[in-house]
């Protein structure tokens, strides 16, 4: 016991004293530590922190058609960034920058937590193609909201009015699905990648390398000055072998309608236009589309999204019987085939029409192509089987990709024996064959094989792989581009060839079943197509309501030897094929027109303007006006400075020259 | 009584120590700030520092014994204010630790006042014992006096404050005659009790927050946007400050979080490097050499108490708060005192020191 006055243990005090002294030579090593032995290391670290990576963004490749006339273009427009490298708190500031940027405040942070795992150097990309306004937002919180900035970007800039939307396709921001698959690797979130179309299929070439500058910040997160810059590389500029006039005729052609149109040349594969309606306006994709906008073209029953040119699957029609009347002369069958039409006939048990109901009378294989007689190709079906047909018809590409340079491209189906069994494990019926035969029952494909198909007969059995670029004119190293300048040959008999383009001649004259479609001058060979969408008998039940209309169809090239343009066209809705060749026609005089007004066909095209010398004779009148004095001579021509070329560029592009 | 008192006793030397190291901590404050929002923070850390140290002339002047006799009253007053703070409360940043005052824009934090009471009353509780060593029974009570107010503030919670409250008791025991087995074995549960809340994924006595500044105390890089952030800012900062200090780009780049409170022992070993930062823990040494001598020559084992207490404190804040800045301690929002910006740390300090200006006062009374 002790007292009210006894000391606390003097040990005790002193064994505190050294208890401090030994945390302070603790804390006194750990300074020592890092100020002395590893200083340098340090230093260089907090120099690091100054120093911040701003991305120059690369522009993209421009598209341009075969002339070099501009399609797709870019524009400058800022964007605004939001750098991580700042101190603030980025999740406070939200609603303020939110509301400055016209965004939802949940956006932005679900944007600063989806890029929490990336380098913080890297700035996120809050709003592309800001408003005046929003950029002044930006410009007058410099201080409250330095992590905000901006940056100057290259935005698409793509023809009005949906105009060759679904070829060009759009740009959008790479998701996140994208950034799992193996081809999108290399990207990182925010970089505006090709969704569709050819900006798709060409981003590589099109999308060009950022680069970025390494700056010096100071205490408030402002660039204060510049290390070094690594250069961006721009994007490749794309020539397609889409000839703008044509695209043009086609879209005019196409416009306030539904279906495709797609114009080839059958020498090469280059398509030369490409039209799908109803369109979009991919201007809207190129920032971001509202979830409304969106939702809209999504559910709109005319698919306008939808690419019909290579993905509507649907039945021929009557231009299935120039692959029949092809399969049924290489068997030897069709050219000694003749038929009485009485406007149909009986077929396995039943009845299958005519669509002429008094008949075609004596029907030849010419007749039958250039008057589309049913009952011919009904008989043909039947003595050439399902699995002739198949043949042929998988021979010349339908019911699978043409291979073209576009995404998403669909198969189609040309039904078999075997495709029946594997698909419906059922039997084929020879039933089924009949309809077969004209186009109908189970066949579906699309605009851009039946082109392929007819072009292939066209030149006699060449088989081209379609194609929007020029293989030749690509990029070193685009080893991808060899296959399109690939040629398979289909044997076709030269008499049969023959005898069967004379034939698709005579459909454009009196006579045939588009006499109307003609052009004078030119000599155009087809063939016309009524497609069911459903059976007859249901179409009579809706009262022939328009929703279930058929098709038209309609494939046409000129001239008839040797053709340098095939044009097929899907006139959805457009109840006779005759309406489909008449927006054919159009496509093709089109052409043929320029081709006559363009002076290369004639003359070596001079370099550039300047003079022609032209030698030249005539007659003059002579004294008393009755006698004609022939003369020679010499002259020398003016030229004028620009071809005598309709388009400059793709509606809303400024032309180049 | 208070004729013996004179302010010829009043350790003046002590207080010069404590001004210098405020007026270090002014100057950094002014530093650190200059050019961001909280420019001017050091005109205001200059009033508290004069508020404190008239608080601590008036503390000096009411003797400590006359309120240890009182101190069962301000005892349960400082565990009713922590009651209302959890009540009433203003909610901040995830924790309610602050009672908004009437008139202004003031907070009022008792946490920081409990401190005070807690050091009073350890040393009432020790100074009244009877026998040279510690029993386990004196033991627990001695640990529940501190406990109970130290787990109303983790409720709040605020765990760093808390903590502060360990070294009262713990420096209370060590010198009331605690005994090696009893040490051992409270220092073996401590261990245990802080493994278990740690590493048992079931117990979430650590808020996730907590548990990540734990994590990025052990690994830095783990996750360097978030508190590890802080933790290698701040290694950063004091080691590119170097022998003789530098440019200090941490600290104005912005990249050091808080340079004017938390870190501003990083801030100013950032700026005016190893030589200057070492000069500043010779001062706070000093400080506590000082102190430890005023404990010696207390008029009674209560002042001794007193003044160790307040030692406690002060110590196991420089460990804390330095120890994170230098990367041996976990973040915990422990501030460095007298140095670092704010008026409830500032206010506790120069009223500890009141205290044991007090102490020092009636050295000669008995």
């Amino acid at each position: 016991m002790f007292g009210r006055d006894e000391k606390v243990s003097a040990i005790r005090l002193t064994a505190a004293q050294y208890i401090i002294l030994s945390v302070f030579l603790v804390l006194a090593y750990g300074l020592w530590r890092l100020q002395v032995m590893q200083s340098d290391y340090y230093s260089l670290a907090a120099e690091k922190n100054r120093i911040r990576n701003v991305p120059i963004l690369a522009p993209r490749g421009k598209i341009v058609d075969r002339e070099g006339r501009p399609i797709v273009d870019n524009y400058p427009s800022f964007s605004a960034l939001l750098l991580r490298d700042s101190t603030r708190d980025l999740n406070a500031d939200a609603d303020l920058i939110a509301q400055g940027l016209h965004l939802d405040p949940n956006e932005v942070r679900t944007r600063i937590r989806r890029f929490a795992s990336m380098p913080q150097y890297q700035p996120i990309f809050l709003k592309e193609d800001i408003t005046p306004d929003e950029l002044a937002f930006i410009d007058a919180h410099r201080n409250e909201l330095p992590e905000l900035d901006t940056i100057m970007a290259h935005r698409r800039l793509y023809p009005r009015n949906g105009f060759m939307a679904h070829l060009i396709g759009y740009v959008g921001e790479v998701t996140e699905d994208m950034l799992n698959q193996p081809q999108f690797e290399l990207y990182s979130p925010g970089d505006m990648v090709g969704v569709s179309g050819v900006e798709r299929h060409y981003n590589t070439l099109l999308m060009g390398k950022n680069g970025f500058r390494r700056a010096l910040v100071n205490s408030h997160g402002r660039e204060v000055g510049r290390l070094d810059e690594t250069p961006a590389e721009p994007g490749k500029q794309l020539k397609l072998t889409i000839d703008l006039d044509l695209q043009i005729a086609a879209e005019q052609a196409l416009e306030g309608k539904n279906g495709a149109i797609v114009a080839m040349d059958p020498r090469t594969g280059e398509v030369l236009a490409m039209v799908s309606r109803p369109t979009f306006a991919p201007q809207d994709f190129s920032v971001r589309i509202s979830r409304n906008e969106w939702n809209k073209l999504v559910t709109d029953p005319d698919k306008p999204l939808l690419n019909k040119a290579i993905q509507a699957q649907l039945a021929p029609g009557s231009t299935f019987k120039i692959i029949m009347a092809t399969a049924g002369w290489q068997e030897g069958i069709a050219q000694n085939l003749h038929v009485n039409c009485t406007g149909g006939a009986e077929f396995y048990g039943r009845r299958f029409g005519c669509w002429v109901k008094t008949g075609h009378g004596s029907v030849d294989l010419e007749k039958a192509i250039y008057q589309s007689c049913d009952v011919f190709f009904y008989t043909l079906a039947e003595k050439l089987g399902i699995d002739r047909i198949a043949k042929y018809a998988t021979a010349f590409g339908l019911g699978q990709k043409t291979g073209i340079d576009l995404p998403n491209e669909v198969s189609g189906v040309m039904p078999s024996e075997e495709w029946k069994i594997r698909n419906f494990k059922q039997k084929w019926f020879a039933g089924e064959t009949i309809s077969v035969g004209i186009g109908q029952g189970a066949v579906a494909i699309t605009p851009m094989q039946l082109l392929r198909a007819i072009s292939a007969i066209s030149m006699g059995g060449r088989m081209v792989v379609p194609h929007v670029i020029t293989p030749t004119d690509m990029p070193p190293g685009y080893v991808e581009a060899a296959r399109y300048l690939e040629v398979k040959s289909v044997p076709i008999d030269p008499s049969g060839w023959n005898y069967i383009t004379d034939a698709m001649v005579k459909v454009l004259q009196p006579g045939g079943t588009s006499p109307m479609a003609a052009v004078p001058g030119i000599e155009i060979a087809g063939k016309t197509g009524s497609a069911q969408i459903v059976s007859l008998a249901t179409r009579a039940k809706f009262k022939n309501s328009d929703d279930l209309a058929q098709n038209g169809w309609f494939v046409g090239f000129t001239p008839r030897r040797n053709p340098d343009i095939i044009v097929c066209v899907l006139f959805q809705g457009g109840e006779h094929g005759k309406l489909a060749a008449r927006l054919a026609t159009q496509v093709l005089k089109a052409y043929v027109d320029k081709q006559r007004r363009t002076p290369q066909k004639m003359v070596e095209k001079p370099k550039s303007g300047g003079k022609v010398d032209m030698g030249a004779l005539w007659t003059l009148p002579d004294g008393d006006g009755h006698e004609d004095k022939l003369e020679g001579g010499r002259y020398v021509v003016d030229l004028p400075k620009k071809p005598l070329v309709a388009a400059t560029a793709a509606p809303g592009m400024v032309p180049v020259n | 009584m208070s004729r013996y008192v004179s302010y010829r006793d009043f350790d003046w030397l002590l207080l010069i120590f404590v001004l210098i190291i405020c007026g270090l901590g002014v100057m950094e404050i002014q530093s650190a700030t200059q050019h961001t929002k909280f420019a001017g923070a050091h005109i205001k850390q200059i009033y508290w520092i004069l508020a404190g140290v008239g608080m601590m002339f008036l503390m000096s002047l009411i003797n400590y014994q006359a309120l240890l006799e009182q101190i069962h009253w301000f005892y349960i007053a400082g565990v009713g204010s922590l009651m209302a703070v959890l009540v009433f409360g203003q909610k901040y940043l995830g924790a309610r630790r602050w009672i908004k005052m009437p008139g202004g824009n003031n907070h009022f934090q008792p946490s920081e006042w409990v401190k005070i009471i807690l050091i009073l009353a350890v040393a009432k509780y020790f100074a009244e014992m009877r026998q040279r060593e510690l029993s386990w029974s004196d033991f627990i009570k001695a640990g529940a006096i501190v406990g109970v107010p130290m787990l109303m503030v983790l409720a709040q919670p605020d765990l760093g404050t808390a903590l502060t409250y360990v070294p009262i008791a713990v420096m209370g025991v060590f010198l009331g005659g605690m005994q090696w087995k009893q040490g051992l074995a409270v220092g073996l549960l401590a261990t245990v009790a802080v493994g278990a809340v740690f590493f048992t994924p079931r117990v979430h006595v650590l808020k996730s927050y907590q548990k990540q500044r734990l994590t990025s105390f052990l690994e830095p890089d783990a996750d360097p946007q978030g508190s590890g952030y802080q933790v290698s800012q701040s290694l950063i900062a004091v080691g590119s400050g170097g022998l003789w200090g530098g440019k200090g780009s941490q600290t104005h780049g912005a990249f050091l979080p808080v340079p004017q409170t938390d870190f501003i022992f990083a801030a100013f070993a950032e700026e005016h490097g190893f030589v200057g930062a070492l000069g500043v823990l010779l001062l706070y040494f000093i400080v506590l050499m000082r102190l430890t001598q005023n404990a010696q020559t207390a008029p009674d084992r209560a002042g001794t108490f007193v003044v160790m207490g307040v030692v406690a404190v002060l110590s196991f804040h420089i460990l804390v708060n330095v120890g994170m800045v230098v990367g041996f301690m976990p973040v915990t929002g422990i501030p460095l005192p007298l140095m670092s910006y704010g008026g409830s740390s500032v206010l506790f300090m120069f009223l500890a020191l009141g205290m044991v200006m007090n102490v020092r006062m009636r050295r000669f009374v008995n």
